[in-house]
Order: C-alpha cells, then structure tokens, then sequence
C-alpha cells in the first residue's frame, strides 16, 4: 500500500524533444493517496497509458520523479515496485490451471507453499472464483479470464497499487455490471490504491472516488464525479463528461447577462468581474439536464428530434442556429411548434477560453 | 430493394448456430441486431450478405430467390468492427476501390469519394494513408466506402466497438443519417441496448441462436416478448425474482404480496423489473410494497446513482437520480410499484406489461 | 433453388488430370511392382504378397536389411529432432528484435536454406575432407584422426553436423514467427508478477510457440526421415552400410540391383510408417487443442 506522487514529471517518446509539441505527457505534478480509487478518463492519445506505464514501471519518464510513499522508485524496474497490472486483454498463464495462475506471482517470489494456498483461496472466494480453481485457465470466458488477470494482482498482500488499462474492453454488457460492482466491493475490503485507465464515462465515474480527466498530455480536472459533472473546470471536461454533453453558447456578458447569438439575453446569477472577461473567447455553459423544453419557457427553439433512449428522451433543438440537447422526462411530449427552452440557472457556468470563469465574490 | 428471410437457419458439424429466423427488411430502413457475444449477430450478418449458405430456409431480394448467391453478385457493403482498409492505399483510394472495381467513369469516382468523404469529415486526410489516421477516422474510411457503393445492403459488425466512447456518440449519431438517405437497408449489429435505442429504427433481439423479437426500438424495450428479450434489452441487467399468482394477487417469495394486474393466471411466474423502475425513498404508488434491501455497493455517475442491493438472496440493481451514497451493509427499503412491473410465465413468455409502458 | 453453377467442376479438371498423372498413376505402378517378380526384359512374374512377407521377416536377407536401414533412419531423425529443435527454439530467442541486426540475421539464416541439397553435399564433403577440407585438415592437424570415410561415427558425426547447419535456421525463422506474435502485455504481466526469464520461457513462450513447434516437428522429422542427396553425396552410403538410410538402401535396391518387386514392396512401406509417425506426432500435439475447444 503506498501513496504515489509525481514531481514535475513528463515524458516524452522523441529521444530529443524540441518543444510542447513533442511531449506525450505535459509536466505535471500529482499525488494518489493511499488507499484511493482512482480513475484516468480521457480520449485515445491523452496520455492515461503512459501515465499509467510510469506508475507500474515499464517505461521510466524522460523527465521527474515517481515516488511510493515519499521514496523515489524512478529507476526501479515493475518487480521491485510492488505493482499489480490488469490488461485490456485478459493474460492468462495458458497451461496452468486457475490456482497454478493465481499463486504464479507467490510461487516467483518465493512464499511458501502453506501460504500462499491460504491467500489464493482467500482470493478465488472474493472473486468468485474458487468453483473453477482446479480448471485449465485457457478454456475459460473472456470474464473468467479477467478474474484470473485481477486476481493475480489481489493475491500478493504487500501490493502497492493495483493499475487497470481498460480491463472491461473485451466484456459484454451485462458481465460488466458485475464485474465493475465486483471490484469496487473488493475495494472496500482490500484498501489499497487502484487506478484505472479507460475512455468511458461511465466506468471511470462509477469506479472511481476520484477522477483524473486527462487531455492533450495533461490533466485538465481532478475531482469527484459530482464536482466533474456540476461544475467542469473545462470546457473539455463539459463536453467529455455526460451523454450527450454539455451545451455549449458562444456568448457576450453585457452588465450581468449573457448576450446569446440571436440576441437572446440571460441573466447570470453570479456575474464574473469585467476585466477577467476582456480579449477572451466567452461561452455558455449548460447540461441537456439542467434544461426544461415546455409551452411556457424561456427562450423560443426549432425542435429538431427526439430520440427515445428508454427510460428517457432526448430533445435535439435549434436556437438562433445552435444545436442544443436537452433531456425530457419520459411521458412528455413537447408540442413541436411552440416549444421553449428553459435554463436552470443554478447550474449555468461561464467559460473564457474553455476554462471555468469563478463568479466575483 | 427487400429482403426478406423465411426461415434462414444455420447449423454446422452438428451444432445449431442459428435457430431459423423469419425476418424482412425495407429499403431504406435502420435494423438492429442486439445480442450478448456469441448470439448469433455475425453469423446472421453472414448469411444476409452471402458469405455463408444457409443450412435451411429461402432468402429473397426484391422477391427473387437469392439463397445460394454468393457475395460477389450481391449489392452488399460490409463494416466490420476492426478498422479494415488497405494499408498501401491513400484514403482516396480506399474509398475509391469499390467504385474502381465497378469500373465507374473517373470523374464520377471523384465525385462520389469527395461527397462521401465530406459527409464523414474526411476532406482534409484524403491524400493520407490510414495507419496515419487515428482510430475514428480509420473507422470513418471504412464507413465511406461502404457509403460510395451505393450497396442496397450495407451491414455493420458492431463498427464503433473500439472506438472511443465520445466518437462512439457522435458517429452513432450520423450514421443512420448517412444511410437513409442511401436508401440502404442498413443491419447494424451491438451488444449494447443503449446503443440500439440511440440508433432508433427497428430491433432485432437474439439470445443464443435464436431471433427472440423484431419491432420497433422503443417498443420492444417496452414491451419483450419473453424473458430473454428483456434481459437482452436491460442496461443495467434486469431485476428478477420468482413469485407465485394466486387469485388478485402476486405473492413474492418472502411472503409479500402485491396486487397482481394480470386476472385469471394462476401459479409460478417471475417477475422483472428495471433498475430506473424501482424507487428508494417514497412509496411511489398506493400500490406499491416496500422490499428490505442490503447495500452492496453504490455507483455514482454524478447525475445518478446505481446502488447494487442484495433483495433477499437476489442482486438487483436500482438506478435514482442524483448523488447518493449509502455504505455497505446498509439496511435500505426499495419499492416496488406494480404498475412497473413485468410478469413472465415458467416458460418466459410475458404475462403482462408495466401500465406506465402500455401509456407512454 | 441451386443456383450454385456446376461449371465450378470444369475448372478442377485440369488439376485432377495433373494430379492423377502426377501422383496416382506412379503410385498405381508401385503396387504393380509390389506384387510381381521381374528377371528384366519387361518379364513379370505374379508374387502376391511375397516381397512384403520377407520384407517383414528380420530373419530373411531382405527383412533384416530393411530392419537395419529403419533403425538408422529412426535413429538419425531422432538426432536430427533432438539437436535441432532447442537449438532452433534458442536461436530464436537470442534474435534480435528489430533493425540492421534483425535484417542480417534473416539473411544470413534464411542462406543455408537456399543453397541445393546436392551443393550442400558437396560443400560439406570438401569442407571434412582430411587432405584439402578446411575442417578435416584442421582436425587431423590438431591430432584428432578424422576419417568420415573409413569411421562410422566420424560418417555419421559429418552428416547430423551437415544436417544442423543446412536446417536449423528454419526451425529458428519459424519459432521467431511465433514469438512475435505473442502479444506484449504477457511480457508486462510477467515482468509485474515478477516471473524469471526461465518462468516466462516455460509459462509463455513455450505454450504460445506449440502450434509453430508442431510444424517444425512434422517438417523436420519427414524431411530428415527421407534425407536423400546429402548423405548419398558425402558418404554414399558408407562406410559400410553405416549411413545408409531408407532411402539410400531403397535406390540400391531398385536402381543397383534392379529389384523392382522388392524395392516397390518396400517403397510402400516406408511410406505407410512416414504417414502412420507424423499422423501419431499431429494427434498427440493437437489433442490440447480439441480439448480446449470443447
């Protein structure tokens, strides 16, 4: 169990980098704590596997430190970090039997024989797995198989961090929801610090205390999946955040409204100083949640579609020329002539530049 | 153009690989295939586009019989789930190749992989080739040039699968676009219920070989058939547990009963409900019965919440809007409205609907 | 409702005539011969199946020649196998993985295989010669009495050797194929679970190599097993019959004393034991597999 920090660390693939450009990942300075679920989200080519690879040791960073509870573990090579690594796809020891696969980390570092038979069925019972411990590992599903990678990871007690890289790729819909509740039960009962890469919203969020939105080699916002869905700090994080994401309006502030394309007007209820405004790219910003289509609403739009996701809808709207999302209710049916767009104003945030505008004191 | 299959089966070295479905396809339409790994959604795509011959059963086109046709003489394009272009040619030529095998007039072959790659956003990478591309634009290529065939049948193997999931959402959402306008019957085959209604257009349910219903999106999510529908078309999986009709009422295994909708059913059934039809706090009905509940595990996207319960023995789901965090182990009471509730029968077949569906 | 065209059979045509031609009508001619006695002059006698009685009797002349060359031929195989496969596996896992290393190391493999098997021969029977071959002299200069001419070991010593440097690099090219195609995150998962390159050499490259080695097996154990022109080169058979093989023993028969009764017969059984080995070696290497897929 360790907590892991990053000072000034970045990496970069070109053996000379010459500039930003280069760089896979941006300096950047970070701590998971010990004990911690993380999650790394962002699109392919962020720089979450990297980061990732750093962290277990199979690629040492060209610049910065890696430590484990304060010592640095930079130049220490993955067998001597203590890491645990589940993959997309599942890696499984093919001639070995299920219990051959989870004691084969023991077995190479030497624990005794008694022991180590002890900690697997511990760790088949936490996975589900002990039905299947005498079965040859390859002749099981793509879940099964996963189990085995996950538990490889869990057996070893003196683990320092167990690291995921999209490891429900390969899983239908159905075995994630049991594998995904699976493992943040194991992390109630097994505390130690996992961190999980992956380019889906929803695993990240749900597995996760704490989310790590990374874009472009550098993170964007760290928080909780209520902080990254109430008040994203970037408009990236608007965007990549919910399904569909947030609304975004090219706007002015004129004397504490928003000046909307059209010439639609909207009072903000925390208007931001002027000066931190000037010169810069100003845009609205509002979740299709947060926003009510009715006869008697704010601001006049073209309903476009509806499209019917089940247990709710979602209206694609038109005002003054911009695409809109909002969600409707199941049951209700907007009239398609007279519809109206109202935003709730607790949860309109102001970008300059992409980044969150904080309202004056 | 039509397609129509009458019994289409598949069965190989003994096996059956594909009970026999009878399905039709309008032109111009969006048809889905929904199933869980190895339920025959690729098996079936073979055998629409002519790659398999069916073991039984008649496939027609247009009316004519097509059955032991091969691919090459069909109008098919096919987009598979890894990114497949050819290596050495430039995007151009990538979408160009059916067109140049069609021997098409230069300036039309221009002109169809220009208009192509404009709706997919391909412009500017024309000249590239496509290991130089990212993953959704590789995906984009190959959709193009299912496009620019002008193939009456266009079938798609789960293509956004390993893609990002943001891309995921926006190429879902002009896919069906780009084809109606085709006129192509587009099959689009998924694992994934939320992804089958976003498409909209019609659904085709399989489990294990079998082709359990085909309709309309949101009808078949309101109202499956059978059992297996509705756990096929459940994400998070559905909620189930054995229950007995007895007169008026629906008595549960715990001994709790429910006023059964469903008159005239006597004997074991199950019951199913989703995780968004389950309410926590307030009884949501003067009919509804409270359920005693221990926390497993709670989920939170940040607009909701998924609380994983253990009802009874049973692990069931239940989805509520907004943040909440109930701790392991936590005692908690889940109502259950039977206006929200499906009935099934010993042999899966569904007994009765929830009212709330039947009125939306 | 077949609208499958049955033209498709036309186009076969042309192969069933060439294999027919090829292979059966040969084939059909060795049965004949099998059975018959000929005294030249295209005379045949009807024999039945007396040639294979003695073939099989180790008591008779016939049998026990024939029992003698099996043995050889098994022996050499089994030698050929035992040296060539770990090599091959080694040298593969000591390639270089990518650049002017890898690209030399291909060609420079892939050589031996491309030179003609009597030229091999023939390279190899200069190279041991004691006058004026570079190893032979070298040999007797350093006070070792080599003769591959007149010692059966030192015959037998030159041919495995030959056969090692002429074949070894196409177990290795086929074992490099299968170890690039093991994915990288078994080597990261092994690295993490802290695995010795001996655990990772039994746990993954070697499972992951059983296809590959299965063909290397088969290849190498029908090749050697027929092994022809080289030693016929460099030895000729001798000293003695001490390398004499199958088939050495089976061109003596048919060509030398022109015995085409006993030779057929014996033809056909040498055959019958190369398919009924690499159909025991498939199934036992295979087996794994069905059971995986069940």
């Amino acid at each position: 169990m360790a907590r892991i920090a990053f000072q000034q660390l970045a990496h970069s693939y070109h053996p000379a980098p010459r500039g930003p450009i280069d760089y896979a990942l941006r300096p950047m300075d970070m701590a998971f704590d010990d004990a911690g679920a993380y999650a790394l989200l962002g699109p392919s080519g962020c720089g979450k596997t990297t980061l990732l690879s750093i962290i277990s040791g199979l690629l040492r960073p060209s610049d910065g430190t890696v430590l484990f509870d304060g010592a640095d573990v930079t130049p220490w090579a993955p067998e001597r970090r203590n890491v645990a690594q589940v993959f997309q796809f599942p890696v499984v020891y093919d001639t070995m039997t299920v219990r051959e696969n989870l004691a084969f980390p023991l077995r190479n570092r030497g624990v005794p024989a008694r022991e180590a038979s002890a900690r697997v069925d511990y760790v088949a019972s936490l996975l589900g797995l002990t039905a299947a411990l005498g079965r040859r590992a390859r002749n099981l599903g793509a879940d099964d198989k996963q189990k085995i990678s996950l538990g490889r990871g869990l057996v070893r007690s003196d683990v320092a961090a167990i690291l995921f890289d999209e490891p429900l790729t390969v899983i239908d819909p159905h075995l994630k929801w049991e594998l995904r509740s699976r493992l943040k039960e194991l992390h109630r009962q097994v505390p130690v610090t996992m961190i999980y890469v992956t380019h889906d919203q929803t695993e990240a969020l749900t597995f996760a205390d704490r989310v790590v939105v990374m874009a472009g080699g550098e993170v964007v916002q760290v928080g909780t999946p209520e902080a990254l869905f109430e008040r994203p700090a970037h408009t990236f994080v608007g965007h990549f955040i919910g399904s569909p994401g947030m609304n975004l309006l090219p706007c002015e502030v004129v004397s504490g409204e928003a000046v909307l394309p059209g010439g639609h007007r909207i009072l903000l209820p925390h208007p931001p100083a002027r000066e931190t405004l000037a010169g810069r790219r100003i845009e609205l910003g509002i979740r299709p949640e947060f926003t009510r289509i009715a006869r008697d609403g704010d601001l006049p739009v073209l309903l476009r579609r509806v499209e019917d996701l089940g247990r709710r809808r979602i209206a694609r709207v038109e005002l003054a020329g911009l695409a809109l999302t909002a969600t409707l209710p199941d049951g209700a049916a907007p009239s398609s002539d007279a519809a109206r767009i109202t935003f709730d104003p607790a949860h309109l945030h102001l970008y300059a530049d992409g980044r969150l505008v904080e309202a004056a004191p | 153009m039509s397609l129509m299959l009458e019994d289409i089966a598949l069965s190989a070295g003994g096996r059956v690989l594909l009970h026999p479905v009878t399905l039709s396809l309008e032109a111009g339409s969006l048809n889905v295939l929904l199933g869980p790994t190895l339920a025959g959604k690729t098996t079936l795509l073979r055998l629409m586009a002519g790659l398999d011959r069916p073991s039984g059963g008649r496939l027609l086109v247009d009316g004519r019989d097509m059955t032991g046709v091969g691919a090459r003489q069909r109008s098919v394009a096919m987009v598979y789930q890894q990114f497949i272009n050819y290596p050495s040619l430039t995007v151009f030529e990538n979408i160009a190749s059916p067109l140049r095998v069609a021997k098409l007039p230069r300036a039309e072959v221009e002109a169809r992989v220009h208009q192509a790659a404009e709706l997919l956003h391909l412009a500017p990478y024309l000249g590239r080739r496509p290991l130089e591309l990212s993953g959704g634009q590789q995906q984009r290529t190959a959709i193009a040039r299912a496009l620019v065939k002008r193939a009456a049948l266009v079938l798609m193997d789960e293509p956004l699968a390993n893609l990002d999931y943001k891309l995921r959402e926006e190429l879902r959402e002009e896919l069906p676009r780009l084809f109606a306008e085709s006129g192509s019957i587009l099959v689009y085959a998924t694992t994934d219920p939320a992804e089958a209604l976003m498409l909209g257009g019609q659904v085709a349910t399989l489990w294990e070989g079998r082709l359990t219903q085909f309709g309309p999106a949101g009808a078949v999510f309101r109202r499956p058939c059978d059992i297996l529908t509705a756990r096929v078309f459940s994400d998070p999986p559905l909620n189930e547990a054995p229950a007995r009709l007895a007169g008026r009422e629906l008595v549960l295994a715990n001994g709790r009963r429910i006023p059964a909708l469903q008159r005239g059913v006597e004997g074991e059934c199950t019951i199913g409900v989703r995780a968004h039809e389950l309410v926590l706090d307030d009884q949501p009905g003067p009919d509804a019965v409270p359920l005693d509940a221990t926390v497993r595990v709670a989920e939170v996207t940040g607009s909701e919440s998924y609380i994983h319960l253990d009802v009874g023995g049973l692990a069931w789901v239940v989805l509520v809007p907004g943040v909440r965090r109930p701790e392991p182990g936590e005692r908690i009471t889940v109502w259950l409205d039977p206006r929200r509730l499906f009935l099934f029968g010993t042999d899966g077949t569904l007994l009765a609907t929830p009212e709330l569906a039947e009125a939306a | 409702m077949k609208p499958h065209s049955n033209r498709a059979w036309l186009l076969v045509l042309p192969v069933v005539a060439l294999v027919a031609f090829s292979g059966v009508i040969p084939m059909m001619m060795v049965v004949n011969y099998s059975v018959q006695d000929t005294f030249g002059n295209n005379e045949f006698f009807w024999n039945g199946l007396g040639w294979f009685r003695e073939l099989l009797d180790p008591s008779t002349e016939f049998g026990g020649r024939f029992l003698d060359a099996l043995w050889r031929s098994l022996l050499f195989s089994a030698i050929c196998l035992a040296i060539q496969i770990p090599l091959g596996i080694a040298v593969a896992l000591t390639m270089p993985r990518r650049g002017l290393a890898l690209a030399f190391c291909l060609v420079a493999m892939a050589l031996p295989l491309l030179i003609p098997w009597n030229v091999v021969g023939t390279i190899w029977q200069v190279f041991v010669r004691g006058d004026i071959g570079l190893l032979g002299h070298a040999l007797n200069r350093l006070g070792l009495a080599f003769n591959y001419t007149q010692v059966p070991l030192h015959a037998w010593i030159t041919i495995i050797a030959m056969d090692v440097w002429h074949w070894t690099s196409l177990v290795a090219l086929l074992c490099y194929a299968g170890l690039r195609a093991i994915p990288d995150a078994y080597y990261q998962a092994a690295r993490i679970d802290g695995a010795s390159s001996w655990a990772v050499f039994r746990s993954i490259q070697l499972p992951k190599l059983r296809r590959v080695l299965t063909i290397a097996v088969l290849l190498r154990f029908m090749d050697s097993f027929m092994i022809y022109t080289e030693p016929f080169v460099v030895t000729g058979g001798g000293p003695g019959n001490a390398t004499t093989f199958l088939s050495i023993d089976l061109v003596k028969i048919a060509l030398g004393q022109f015995d085409l009764g006993k030779a057929a017969a014996m033809s056909i059984v040498y055959n019958l034991i190369i398919l009924t080995l690499c159909w025991v070696f498939f199934a036992t290497t295979t087996r794994g597999d069905a059971d995986a897929a069940r």
